[in-house]
């Protein structure tokens, strides 16, 4: 990896102090799971890393108003083993659980969870975040089972965050410092499909640092299911995640998102609407996993992942309305 | 001269026992060293440049900025101007420094102007691989179209199992210093008696002034039998950094695709039979590629085991692809013939509506060991509950998770290699069995304690056991499953050989001719005389100064009965398959495995579940993909490499066949055999529960669904 510089502030003012107007000047540094390879492969070359784990405010989970606060640099273990989180939030401990390896759950953070880059292995080989040579894409044509089947323009990646669709389910938002101050976004829109090599896949500036995710305690029934192939360290090949306001054992209103199927996690507003006004049984719940697949263009050899997303749309709704 | 056969079953005392294996703690504990982990003073790193490209020509190289780099000890050219690279990640140049960072910082400076020429890097679809495939010719046997015409019914389908990789834990390379004209060689090896000699071959040196030694190996499966490259470049650059150790071993990457892989099979398979499931007829096409040299396959192999069916037809193709070169496979080829004969006879026993167990047995007489095959049939049809719970093809309960059963047969070799060995007996009662053999994870050094405390009369710990260094009396590599014939074989003959020398020096004492003596619970004694003894310790005080040193080998030609080839061996399975999602779950896997003469059925046990996981590995999860646009390999990486873990292995039943027919034989290695037939098992047992055959391997929730949906393969 390139020769870098360590800085390691204590608070948020210093941390976006120190990160610059260019992904090449720093590079937040939290669990360090992913970065450290992104830099062994020069896929990053940052000059200057920045440890934000000493940042106080930056950890911890407690109650804020109606919302559960869940600070960035919270690890994706202690958001597995918080007892508010358990009793509210089953989709996003599910989701945490999937990442599989007890030594990425120990380490991963909240905030790198979100803002980790995509697992393309186009961009990983170094052929770039839209994985195009002379103009034409590499995946379409190219080796594309785990790619997007949901086309957002030229990105066929996947977003790669295993907490983004429950959390955008929930409709938690995202609070992000920067040199003015901070802004909120809502995890769905946090998620942007770059249209160039030079973009990110998140709404966040080369000086900003996500603080912290407020997740509104609303009571929703939520629930998520990933399709993977092992028990261990893997990534999904697609999940969804749903999130229920119930009356009675009626739907009054459902959010139903996909992960792992697109560029960004991609809200299925027909399956959502589809809900309203309906008990969950094995066939609407069905029917609910095919709406949301109703816009997929699968590429050549991804069509079967058409079929993943519209089984764990409908067995995270199952799964939502198991629960008491 | 002493006797060497293997004492009878039922009076061992040491051998047959289910002894842990000695280095078992060690390696838990991370207290073994791995050549990987020495690091001997001074040592400095090694870092190679790859070629980015799949087929290209060195226009020319610069590596000055390389060699201006402050801790850069040496640098090399592997690659000069005009060479052409034949597959991606090929050694373009080589550099030292007093950090892999600083080495790796180095290989970002050389410039390199690549002349980039066509490659061909995937091989499933022979018609679009023109030139680059090369057929072998035809061999047939009887008439194999007049008997597809008058069979009963005929089966025509695809089968294919793609190119997997070692991926071993421990990556190729090593630690080499040369100071002087002497090398002290640390390698990661299956060979540590012939690995010296081939580094001094590589580096123009005489063999004698290499010392290799290694204490334990992290996997090799046929992927460590030489110096390589890797090794030569590193003694060199040890020479030119004035004589410091350097260490080099491949990353990941490059481990996965330049350290040797298995060749794919694809093949296109016709074959028919009687209505009551004769097979009569065979005839195959099939094609793989291991790299530019394609990729042979030995037409004796098809049909797999059911090789005497009367009518055949094999022709095969070796597609050369711009892809890391092969090297040997844990029973290199057997797998995948294994899948593809076995899923043949599979699918056209369903066609037949006949229970594949039955169509198994019915046509055992085409193999060489029909007794064996319906024995070991039987047997692990018992242990799954074959009758009790086989369904006809597709599980026809309601719900997505779908279960079936499936079986699959394998052969292997297996004879014992050529193996020197010494023992050394001394006056204060201390033994030595020295040979220049290595345990790569096998449990070796356990088994040659065995054997030479079983010869002695002694426990275990009387052993003191060396190997691993080319100093010593000199054995095979580790490789064909023949280490243990011939290990266990030369380290019986070498310590009888030296007990003997110990009896003639104690027969005085004991008022006997020497011949009349035995070795017995630490004691010699006349034989059936226990009163009549020494101790061992007052035994071999009796040597004065003089210790006996003898040697012992295996002779392949006449190994004395102590040791033989040719096994059979029977998996069955038993899977879930999720008809929703395509996810293939192992619930269990039974081997039935005839092995000869066990010397320590736990550590032959643990051969079998190794064998077992690997098999469920390929057939689960394994493959390499190239991607024929950019010509590299997208998976060079344990992300998407993927290996099964724990939690994806199931269980897991071994039954050794330990018989008194197969104990006569001698011993015989099991390390390959036992990986064999599981792909195939698998394979079978999920198109028993879902109705469908998943024509290429392995079974991930696209190749399954694909299938189930009708769909063809991207």
């Amino acid at each position: 990896m390139q020769a870098f510089e360590y800085a390691n502030p204590m608070t948020v003012k210093d941390a976006v102090a120190l990160l610059g107007a260019s992904w090449t000047d720093a590079n937040v540094l939290a669990g360090g799971t992913d970065q450290l390879s992104l830099m062994k492969d020069y896929i990053h070359t940052p000059k200057r890393l920045v440890n934000i784990k000493n940042i106080k405010e930056l950890a911890g989970i407690r109650k804020a108003g109606g919302n559960l606060r869940i600070g960035a640099t919270v690890t994706l273990d202690e958001l597995i083993d918080n007892r508010e989180v358990r009793m509210a939030f089953p989709s996003l401990v599910s989701a945490a659980r999937g990442v599989g390896s007890p030594q990425i759950k120990n380490m991963g953070t909240v905030g790198g969870d979100l803002c980790q880059r995509p697992r393309c292995w186009y961009f990983r080989n170094g052929f770039g975040l839209l994985a195009q040579k002379n103009g034409r894409s590499l995946v379409d044509d190219g080796q594309n089972e785990f790619h997007a089947i949901f086309s957002q323009g030229p990105a066929k990646f996947v977003s790669a965050s295993s907490l983004a669709p429950a959390l955008a389910a929930l409709g938690a938002t995202v609070t992000i410092a920067g040199p003015n101050g901070t802004r909120s976004v809502d995890v769905a829109s946090f998620f942007v499909a770059p249209s160039s090599d030079q973009q990110r896949e998140v709404d966040l500036k080369p000086n900003e640092i996500v603080t912290q995710v407020l997740v509104p305690m609303s009571g929703a029934k939520n629930a998520s299911y990933e399709v993977r192939l092992k028990d261990g360290l893997d990534w999904p090949y697609a999940a969804a995640a749903v999130a229920l306001r119930m009356k009675g054992s009626t739907v009054e209103s459902a959010r139903v998102v996909l992960g792992h199927v697109g560029p960004t996690p991609v809200v299925a507003e027909g399956a959502a609407s589809a809900l309203a006004g309906k008990s969950i049984t094995e066939e609407v719940a069905a029917q609910a996993g095919e709406s949301a697949v109703q816009g997929a263009h699968p590429l050549s050899g991804n069509a079967y992942k058409v079929q993943l997303a519209k089984t764990a749309v409908k067995r995270a709704l199952m799964e939502a309305v198991k629960r008491a | 001269m002493p006797n060497y056969s293997w004492p009878p079953m039922e009076q061992r005392r040491v051998m047959g026992k289910r002894l842990a294996r000695l280095d078992g703690a060690a390696k838990a504990s991370g207290k073994a060293k791995y050549n990987s982990d020495v690091r001997p003073a001074g040592t400095i790193h090694g870092a190679i440049l790859h070629c980015p490209h799949a087929h290209c020509r060195v226009r020319s190289i610069d590596t000055s900025a390389a060699k201006a780099l402050s801790g850069v000890t040496s640098v090399r050219v592997a690659a000069e101007p005009g060479k052409e690279i034949m597959w991606p990640n090929a050694e373009i140049a080589f550099v030292a420094a007093r950090t892999e960072e600083i080495a790796r910082e180095a290989l970002r400076l050389i410039k390199v102007d690549y002349e980039v020429l066509p490659h061909l890097v995937r091989e499933e679809n022979l018609a679009a691989a023109g030139s680059r495939a090369k057929p072998a010719g035809e061999v047939v046997t009887g008439d194999p179209d007049a008997a597809l015409r008058s069979a009963d019914v005929v089966h025509e389908g695809e089968y294919g199992i793609p190119v997997i990789t070692h991926c071993c834990l421990e990556p190729h390379g090593s630690t080499v210093q040369w100071s002087g004209n002497k090398v002290e060689f640390w390698p990661s090896t299956q060979a540590i008696s012939n690995v010296g000699g081939d580094l001094a071959k590589g580096i123009e040196l005489a063999a004698g002034n290499v010392h290799a030694h290694m204490d334990y190996v992290g996997g090799g499966f046929g992927s460590k039998f030489q110096a390589d490259l890797w090794g030569i470049q590193a003694a060199h650059m040890s020479k030119e950094s004035g004589g410091k150790p350097v260490k080099l071993y491949l990353d990941r990457a490059a481990e996965l695709t330049i350290a040797g892989i298995r060749p794919s099979v694809y093949g296109k398979i016709r074959l028919g039979a009687k209505r009551d499931g004769t097979l009569v007829a065979w005839d195959s096409l099939t094609w793989m590629t291991g790299g530019m040299a394609g990729g042979g396959l030995n037409a004796d192999l098809l049909p797999y085991v059911f090789r005497n069916v009367p009518n055949r037809r094999v022709n095969h193709t070796a597609v050369a692809t711009n892809t890391g070169a092969q090297r040997a496979w844990r029973a290199p080829n057997h797998p995948q013939v294994s899948f593809v004969t076995c899923a043949a006879l599979d699918d056209l026993a369903a066609k037949l509506n006949m229970d594949p167990l039955d169509f198994f047995k019915k046509n055992a007489n085409l193999t060489v060991r029909e007794a064996v095959y319906v024995s070991q049939l039987d047997k692990a049809a018992d242990m799954i509950e074959w009758k009790k719970r086989y369904h006809s093809r597709g599980d026809k309960t309601a719900g997505s998770m779908k279960r079936g059963l499936g079986l699959a047969v394998g052969t292997w070799q297996g004879g014992g290699h050529a193996s020197q060995c010494r023992t050394n007996i001394h006056p204060d009662g201390s033994v030595e069995v020295e040979l220049g053999s290595q345990d790569i994870g096998t449990g070796t050094r356990t088994i040659i304690t065995q054997v030479a405390a079983e010869s002695l009369g002694l426990p275990m710990n009387a052993i003191k056991l060396n190997i691993g260094d080319n100093g010593l009396p000199p054995s095979g590599a580790s490789g064909g499953s023949t280490t243990v014939g011939g290990v266990a074989s030369s380290s019986r003959i070498a310590t009888l050989n030296a007990l003997e020398k110990l009896f003639e020096a104690v027969a005085p004492s004991l008022g006997a001719p020497a011949d009349q003596l035995e070795a017995v619970d630490g004691k010699i004694q006349v034989k059936g005389n226990p009163a009549k003894s020494l101790t061992w310790k007052a035994a071999c005080a009796k040597l004065g100064v003089k210790t006996i040193s003898e040697n012992g080998a295996n002779d392949q030609r006449n190994p004395r009965g102590l040791n033989a080839a040719g096994v059979g061996g029977v998996h069955m399975a038993d899977v879930s398959v999720d008809v929703e999602t395509g996810v293939v779950t192992v619930n269990k896997v039974v081997a039935v495995q005839d092995c000869g003469l066990i010397i320590n059925p736990k550590l032959a046990e643990g051969q079998v579940f190794g064998g077992v996981i690997m098999g469920i590995c390929a057939a689960l999860m394994e493959e390499r993909v190239m991607d024929e646009a950019t010509g590299r390999c997208l998976n060079q990486d344990m992300e998407f490499y993927k290996l099964a873990g724990i939690g994806d292995i199931g269980d897991i039943q071994v039954h050794m066949d330990i018989t008194p027919d197969h104990d006569k034989r001698g011993v015989v290695g099991l390390g390959e055999p036992a990986t064999i037939p599981t792909i195939a098992a698998i394979a079978n047992a999920c198109t028993n529960a879902i109705g469908v055959r998943v024509p290429t391997l392995p079974l991930t929730p696209r190749n399954v669904l694909n299938a189930l949906a009708g769909r063809r393969m991207a």
